[in-house]
């Protein structure tokens, strides 16, 4: 070797070589190392990243859907949606939502009080959930919003629509919506996929009632985000379907009257049509604002409503429960004639009072009625002709007319704040009290006083099913152009006056159920009431239309509240010196017009003392304008081939 | 014999132009393609800054890379140590006259471009270390005293880099020339002492850390420790790669890195992207070509004849290959993010201008393989 260092270098490639081997396997080692945790990542979890990759890159915004409207029987939306615009927020998407909140202030009108609800109610839900901020802005605010969205991560300018009631004068029978509780979406199986925030749900009323039909499918938008939660494009939209809207039997004119004419009295009015069951108007007064409602009650108003004593949350038409007083007078007589208790022209002596087992049972006219038959029995509404009456008839049957005739047992579905009131006997008291009935109790019950409990719809619906000779109708608010058969019935009777067919066949050939064993009974009790009404010594006599257009048949009625100590009456203390919340409910009912019966009217008026004074003049006006605008209503009707 | 070899060094044009590793030459101009079309996509689809940048560069430092090439290997041997002594007094001159941006000194402006020497420095070490124990002979390796000046010039590179501080690059640099003095026959205890010295020092070289560089550790070991802030990246990352599936989201269609999930995606997450658009089998064949270049680089290791070639060929591989999984291994998670670019792919001119430099060498290794340094 000339180069001394040649065999040098040959071991020492050698020795690179081998350790190179090392190194070279090593690296086989790293590789495979590598290609596992691709396999790993891209094809065993392949799965889980793509849906992590598509959290990332979308968002997903859901929509409220558009709640259906609410329509009067004329087809005027008596509830309805408006725009609004609103401010959500989802904290997962904010980075730092205290510094969110203080930038937001800059441009809302936020109060520290709203923004420390909204930090609570952040830390209870999901990050991912959204919560609203604010649901109604203003436009300028809206738009000022918008403007700086790019430094507001996590915000949302949302356009929405939202209830909006015109008018105050149906609130309670349409009922309000609100925001969904926890409790509803609980209880509540059809919100558990449509729960999107800031979707208000029907509360109470028919919002209540159709809820779940109304309250439509919401729709969503996906976007595509980047990093930095700016929307990119628009993936997907989905604008939902908005809820079905509802037609109803209810006249707007009417109840906008109605609660004109009951402003500022505890008072509720029901009318009806007398034939299908049509709920022309339901008003309760006091009314309230269901706009109020929408967007988050003020603590302020919420407590003016449940601090009125007039009560104005409760829907008085179907929620309030009243003694029916002496409006039951005409169910008492119908029992007792049905059930061949007394002739019409039977009679007893009123003296004022009497006597049962040293018991006094005074007549309102103290100086007694004279000698009373039917006819004056209800014409003068004479309390003792009536003790005698159910004295001989007996609480059982009567109550067995009564609820026959509606009373006792809710009248609408769906309504969860109607009540059924209590119709009374024998059996229901050792039922529910636990003890005998007392005689004495009868004759409480004969005029509508003791345990007998009423809303203003069931008697608005019993003196329907007299006024329309007698037959069962089913009241409704939601329009229907079906179970119109009574209408049918009456007109086949008047064309064809000498159709041989017996009665009760021919009724269920009409699939009508009649209430009565004789029609003629029927026809006494309206021509008693008609007397009542238009007769001189007619309990309401002082409030009759002359024109015969108008002319309606009534019955008042005066529910105690408290009973007249002998030494008041002694005193002859009158109603209205009592103090407001010890006097008596005036109730009146009715139906009009006399000849041809079309409607039937029952109003209440909270402590307004008697039934002729208080409620009779507010039937008149009502029934008036209900008649006025028969012609209008008679169209539609007739259009979906009703008659009469 | 040495007729032979004196020829050698009188190539003809022609045999040097056949000589060249075809294999390698490919590997790397479709590397290069590829790297331009994930730049591309990291443009959004168009061709802006970074493509067209990325573009030039390419092209400038391959045409580099035939330069280096050609140029003899003996010429690349004799001015080893001067080539890192000029990188060391660059790297010495980012010291004081360096730029800093988002807090660390690694680029000296040049006019032209900005220059990381450090990037240089990998190349640089290699090449010296490769002649240092090319010259010794075989029984002086493990004397104490000829590993004095090996210590040296690996640290001091190293301390330059890691306090500008970029630790990656220092580890990087560092691998490299721990490679050569492994392949050189450095005894394997010298290896154990430095690391059992390297783990007791420890503590107070984790005492020196920056804080992000602290948070970066922690974050490796627990990503989701703090899924927006430090573990953003490695988890993002990792979604991007899972999300690419077996055949990936398609060129351009790359949600992650289209809508800024991913950070860095020019640089040290360009894998992610492509991985993200081409799925599983786009990101075997990357690894394919990487492990041909690696392959090729170690043939060429194998048929050189002077050990200054066989030690730099090696090492070059070695160091390439761990500049490619480090990068890749940080972006799967697997190891921290501690910023080290993928080799051609990623965008950066020192990177491309100091493994074009490498390669080149490497080639020039193949030319000349008969050739003798010395």
């Amino acid at each position: 070797m000339l180069n001394p260092s040649s065999g040098n270098t040959v071991i020492k490639s050698k020795l690179i070589g081998r350790r190179m081997f090392l190194l070279t396997a090593a690296k086989a080692v790293v590789m495979v190392g590598i290609i596992g945790r691709l396999v790993s990542l891209q094809i065993n979890e392949r799965t889980k990243y793509k849906t992590l990759s598509d959290k990332n890159r979308f968002r997903e915004w859901k929509l409220a859907p558009e709640r259906g409207v609410i329509k009067d029987f004329f087809d005027k939306e008596i509830a309805s949606n408006e725009q609004v615009y609103q401010v959500h927020l989802i904290p997962e998407n904010s980075k730092d939502i205290e510094k969110l909140f203080v930038r937001l202030k800059t441009i809302l009108n936020l109060t520290d009080k709203r923004l420390f609800y909204l930090k609570r109610v952040i830390a209870k839900q999901k990050p991912w959930e959204p919560i609203i901020v604010s649901d109604n802005i203003t436009w300028s605010e809206f738009s000022r919003l918008n403007l700086f969205l790019h430094e507001l991560e996590g915000i949302k300018p949302v356009v929405s629509v939202a209830r909006m009631y015109p008018d105050n004068s149906s609130a309670h029978i349409l009922g309000y919506v609100s925001q969904v509780s926890a409790k509803d979406l609980e209880t509540k199986k059809y919100l558990k996929d449509l729960h999107v925030p800031g979707m208000s749900i029907g509360k109470t009323g028919l919002e209540r009632k159709l809820d779940e039909k109304i309250i439509g499918k919401i729709g969503f938008q996906r976007y595509e985000v980047n990093a930095y939660g700016k929307r990119v494009k628009q993936i997907q939209i989905n604008a939902g379907q908005a809820g079905e809207s509802y037609k109803t039997t209810l006249d707007f004119e009417v109840q906008k009257y109605t609660n004109e004419l009951l402003k500022d009295k505890a008072a509720a009015v029901c009318v009806m049509d007398v034939y299908n069951g049509d709920i022309v108007s339901m008003v309760s007064s006091p009314t309230f604002e269901p706009n109020e409602f929408v967007h988050g009650l003020e603590k302020n108003y919420w407590n003016s409503l449940i601090k009125n004593e007039l009560r104005p949350l409760t829907n008085k038409t179907i929620s309030g429960l009243y003694p029916p007083g002496s409006t039951i007078k005409t169910l008492v007589a119908l029992s007792a004639l049905e059930n061949g208790i007394i002739k019409p022209l039977d009679t007893f002596r009123c003296k004022g009072k009497i006597e049962l087992y040293g018991e006094k049972f005074h007549c309102w006219e103290k100086d007694g009625h004279g000698i009373v038959n039917l006819r004056k029995g209800i014409q003068r509404s004479c309390d003792v002709y009536f003790y005698e009456v159910a004295r001989k008839l007996g609480v059982d049957r009567l109550s067995e007319t009564a609820k026959k005739f509606g009373l006792g047992k809710k009248v609408l579905d769906g309504f969860i704040e109607e009540r059924a009131g209590v119709v009374p006997n024998t059996k229901w008291k050792k039922k529910f009290i636990g003890q005998n009935w007392y005689l004495g109790e009868t004759l409480h019950s004969g005029i509508g006083q003791g345990y007998f409990q009423s809303t203003p719809l069931q008697l608005c619906l019993m003196t329907a099913q007299i006024a329309n000779g007698g037959f069962e109708i089913k009241p409704r608010i939601i329009f229907d152009d079906k179970n119109n058969r009574l209408r049918d019935y009456i007109r086949y009777k008047n064309e064809n006056p000498n159709d041989p067919l017996p009665t009760d066949l021919l009724l269920s050939n009409f699939e009508l159920k009649p209430l009565f064993k004789n029609q003629e009974h029927i026809n006494l009790i309206k021509d008693a009431m008609f007397s009542s009404s238009n007769e001189p010594g007619g309990t309401s006599y002082r409030h009759r239309w002359e024109n015969k257009k108008f002319t309606f048949a009534g019955k008042t009625g005066s529910s105690q509240i408290k009973r007249f100590t002998e030494a008041q009456r002694e005193a002859e203390v009158k109603q209205e010196s009592l103090p407001y919340k010890d006097r008596d409910h005036a109730l009146f009912v009715a139906f009009a017009p006399y000849n041809n019966p079309q409607y039937a009217i029952s109003v209440l008026v909270e402590h307004g003392g008697s039934g002729g004074k208080a409620a009779a003049p507010i039937a008149k006006k009502v029934i008036k304008k209900v008649l006025e605008r028969h012609e209008l209503r008679k169209k539609i009707n007739s259009l979906i081939g009703e008659t009469v | 014999m040495f007729r032979s070899r004196s020829i050698q060094s009188s190539l003809s044009i022609k045999d040097k132009i056949l000589s060249i590793d075809y294999i390698l030459v490919i590997s790397i101009f479709i590397l290069g393609l590829i790297s331009i079309l994930a730049m591309y996509s990291t443009d959004g689809g168009e061709f802006k800054y970074h493509t067209n940048s990325h573009i030039l560069r390419f092209f400038v430092f391959f045409g580099m890379f035939f330069v280096v090439s050609f140029i003899q290997i003996r010429f690349w041997h004799s001015q080893s140590y001067l080539i890192y002594i000029l990188f060391f007094i660059l790297l010495l001159g980012v010291k004081y006259f360096g730029l800093t941006s988002s807090g660390s000194k690694r680029w000296l402006d040049l006019y032209f471009m900005n220059l990381q020497p450090s990037e240089l420095m990998k190349i640089g070490l290699i090449l010296f270390l490769a002649k240092y124990y090319h010259r010794i002979s075989i029984e002086n390796i493990n004397q104490i005293r000829y590993l004095f000046l090996p210590v040296v010039v690996l640290i001091s590179p190293i301390i330059l880099v890691a306090t500008q501080p970029d630790l990656g690059t220092s580890l990087l640099i560092a691998a490299g020339g721990i490679t050569v003095a492994w392949l050189a026959g450095v005894r394997v205890k010298f290896f154990a002492i430095s690391g059992f010295a390297f783990l007791a020092l420890l503590p107070i070289a984790i005492s020196f850390l920056k804080p992000y560089q602290k948070s970066r550790i922690l974050t490796f070991l627990n990503p989701e420790r703090d899924p927006l802030g430090a573990g953003y990246q490695i988890i993002q990352s990792k979604i991007a790669i899972g999300s690419g599936g077996l055949f990936g989201k398609g060129f351009l269609q790359g949600s992650q890195s289209y809508l800024d999930y991913l950070p860095e995606k020019h640089t040290d997450f360009i894998f992610t992207l492509f991985s993200e658009e081409f799925g599983f089998f786009g990101s075997l064949f990357i690894l394919l070509l990487y492990a041909l270049i690696v392959w090729r680089i170690i043939k060429i290791g194998n048929v050189t004849r002077s050990n200054f070639g066989k030690l730099y060929c090696y090492s070059f591989a070695t160091a390439f290959f761990i500049y490619v999984v480090v990068n890749m291994m940080m972006v799967l998670g697997l190891l921290p993010i501690v910023g080290s670019p993928l080799p051609i792919m990623s965008y950066g001119g020192s990177s491309m201008m100091a493994i074009m430099l490498g390669l080149g060498i490497a080639m020039s290794c193949k030319i000349y393989k008969d050739t003798p340094v010395n």
